[in-house]
């Protein structure tokens, strides 16, 4: 069974949560690319990672154990802790 | 609701007397009367023949019964009129049958309602009241933990907080007589209108009893007068935040504390009406840190502040000095950063203590500012005695303090760039530190401890920033 709550805001934003804002560039930021470890998901974020150390981006490489499952918490933590932006391969 | 014509008997299991009269509920039947039993727990208990199923209540809520059993008679669809309990002349004369029950026992009390016990009355109400509520009603995924869905609303300050369900928030508004649609106001820095149901939903997140909701409701109400500037002082680089005095009945009504640990934590009261003002100004207003709220620092006493004084003394209250009797309750709002503490173990004169409180004063905002905040003293017992004996007044008080605080023009340094006090050459001989009417005055704390609390406020302060405010509370 769902619980209802009663909405505690001024009722600004929509009800559904919205993504955080997107950077306008990329320019000194740090690019987090997460390989979740499908079958060749390495071969799409190797372009990704080309292209953007092309245009002088950092970008820094992560992996998940396992597709099947949410990535561990210390992985979360690292990537939080080292990156701006993130790219998540999400499917094969 | 379609009620039965002739008699309505409304009747649990779990009650003696409702167990007692149930063969006299059989008779009344045999002896051809219109009966039906309404049965609020197990109905195959009773020896009735027309039994109604009301373990929903429904019947039992829109009948406003209180007590089991009632009897009630019904003419054309329409109560005509009900007894409770049992009293054997009373079943006898409304019923007409005049030797009923003349085996049992001259009376016996009844049992309450299933329909008004606690927590039951309020989801009755929701199911069969018509409450409505204009706040959106927000579905919590049903794997989720609603005290984490809060969090990941953005709903908290950072500590947990009630999930405000229909059923606490119907809960909290039955703690004023006000309407959930009144506006108190506009609640910055969005300006949003701020109702007394937003508030209720806030209330209900800080952990409020709806007991202290009409005391919130002052609180905010003075935080709103555009006097405070609510609005300057949450986005303030500055420390401070609004903290609530509390004065008169509704201090004890709610077991406030003006004691021991007066301004810190422990006390259920004291600190959720505190943390309902901040997440009124989070959530309504949308006043947040580091977005709004630009504040520097800010301190501790932003998750909640807000205290009772202690009324025992010779002294007039904070509420009193600004208009409110004491047979009344009210709120007062200053700004406040947090609290300086004043040590005077050895002064057994009023001079003396003068001369520690003094020197702790000057040291507010920076110890060659003049014209410094705003800034509420609280006076401990032990130090409030010193003064109590020697038949000083507040306002003796407060004069003295304003006296002892003011410093020589020469040691004006640079903080004081307002005007001629800078220029040493033209410096008053004394400068005051504190304006007119910038020294309050409150007694609370601790028995034991020759200590007092200086709390200074919002730089800003005056007409053009903020100037405390009093609200009376109304239920």
């Amino acid at each position: 069974m769902t619980e209802i709550l009663l909405d505690p805001t001024g009722e600004f934003a929509p009800v559904e949560r919205q993504p955080l804002p997107k950077p306008p560039d990329l320019i000194g930021l740090t690019v987090g690319l997460l390989d979740i470890s499908k079958a060749r998901g390495n071969v799409f974020l190797d372009r990704i990672a080309a292209l953007l150390e092309g245009e002088g981006i950092r970008v820094r490489r992560y992996c998940k154990p396992t597709f099947a499952r949410p990535a561990p918490l210390n992985l979360l933590q690292e990537i939080a802790g080292e990156c701006d932006v993130v790219v998540e391969g999400l499917a094969d | 609701m379609q009620l039965p014509e002739g008699l309505i008997a409304v009747v649990k299991q779990d009650c003696p007397t409702c167990l007692l009269v149930d063969p006299i509920l059989r008779e009344i039947e045999q002896r051809g009367l219109a009966l039906t039993v309404f049965v609020q727990d197990e109905p195959s208990f009773t020896s009735a023949s027309k039994v109604v199923d009301d373990r929903t209540l429904e019947a039992s809520y829109r009948l406003g019964i209180e007590t089991v059993p009632t009897l009630l008679r019904i003419r054309n669809g329409d109560e005509q009129a009900r007894i409770v309990g049992w009293e054997r002349g009373e079943w006898q004369s409304f019923t007409g049958l005049a030797d009923l029950g003349s085996e049992l026992p001259a009376y016996r009390p009844g049992c309450g309602s299933k329909s008004v016990e606690p927590g039951t009355a309020e989801r009755l109400a929701l199911r069969y009241g018509g409450v409505t509520f204009s706040a959106r009603r927000l579905n919590v995924p049903a794997l989720e933990d609603s005290i984490e869905y809060c969090f990941e609303r953005g709903w908290s300050d950072g500590l947990p907080l009630v999930p405000p369900t229909e059923e606490r928030v119907y809960r909290m508004l039955q703690g004023t007589t006000r309407l959930p649609s009144e506006i108190l106001g506009e609640m910055p820095p969005r300006l949003a209108a701020c109702t007394v149901e937003k508030v209720a939903v806030n209330a209900v997140m800080a952990g409020c009893k709806p007991e202290y909701f009409a005391l919130v409701l002052a609180a905010i109400e003075a935080a709103l007068d555009p006097a405070f500037c609510l609005h300057g002082l949450l986005a303030t680089t500055w420390f401070s935040g609004p903290m609530v005095i509390v004065n008169g009945p509704v201090r004890g009504a709610i077991g406030m504390n003006w004691q021991g640990n007066v301004l810190g934590q422990g006390n259920r009261a004291n600190a959720t009406v505190g943390r309902a003002l901040q997440l009124a100004v989070r959530n309504i207003g949308g006043g947040r840190p580091q977005e709004a709220d630009q504040a520097a620092f800010g301190h501790p006493g932003k998750f909640t502040f807000c205290f009772a004084e202690d009324e025992s003394t010779p002294w007039t209250t904070v509420a009193e000095d600004r208009g409110v009797p004491r047979t009344r309750s009210a709120a007062t709002v200053f700004s406040a950063d947090g609290v300086l503490g004043c040590v005077d173990q050895k002064s057994r004169t009023p001079d003396g203590l003068i001369y520690a409180l003094a020197g702790s004063l000057r040291a507010v905002n920076h110890v060659d500012m003049v014209n410094a905040a705003d800034v509420v003293i609280v006076v401990g017992p032990e130090h409030g005695r010193v003064f109590d004996q020697a038949g000083w007044s507040k306002a003796d008080t407060v004069a003295a303090l304003h006296a002892a605080t003011r410093i020589p023009g020469r040691d004006l340094g640079m903080t004081a760039s307002d005007g001629p006090l800078a220029a040493n050459a033209d410096a008053p001989a004394l400068a005051h530190k504190f304006r007119d009417g910038g020294l309050t005055l409150v007694r609370a704390g601790g028995a034991a401890g020759m200590f007092s609390a200086i709390i200074p406020g919002w730089l800003m302060k005056g007409p053009l920033g903020t100037e405390p405010v009093t609200r009376e509370i109304n239920p």
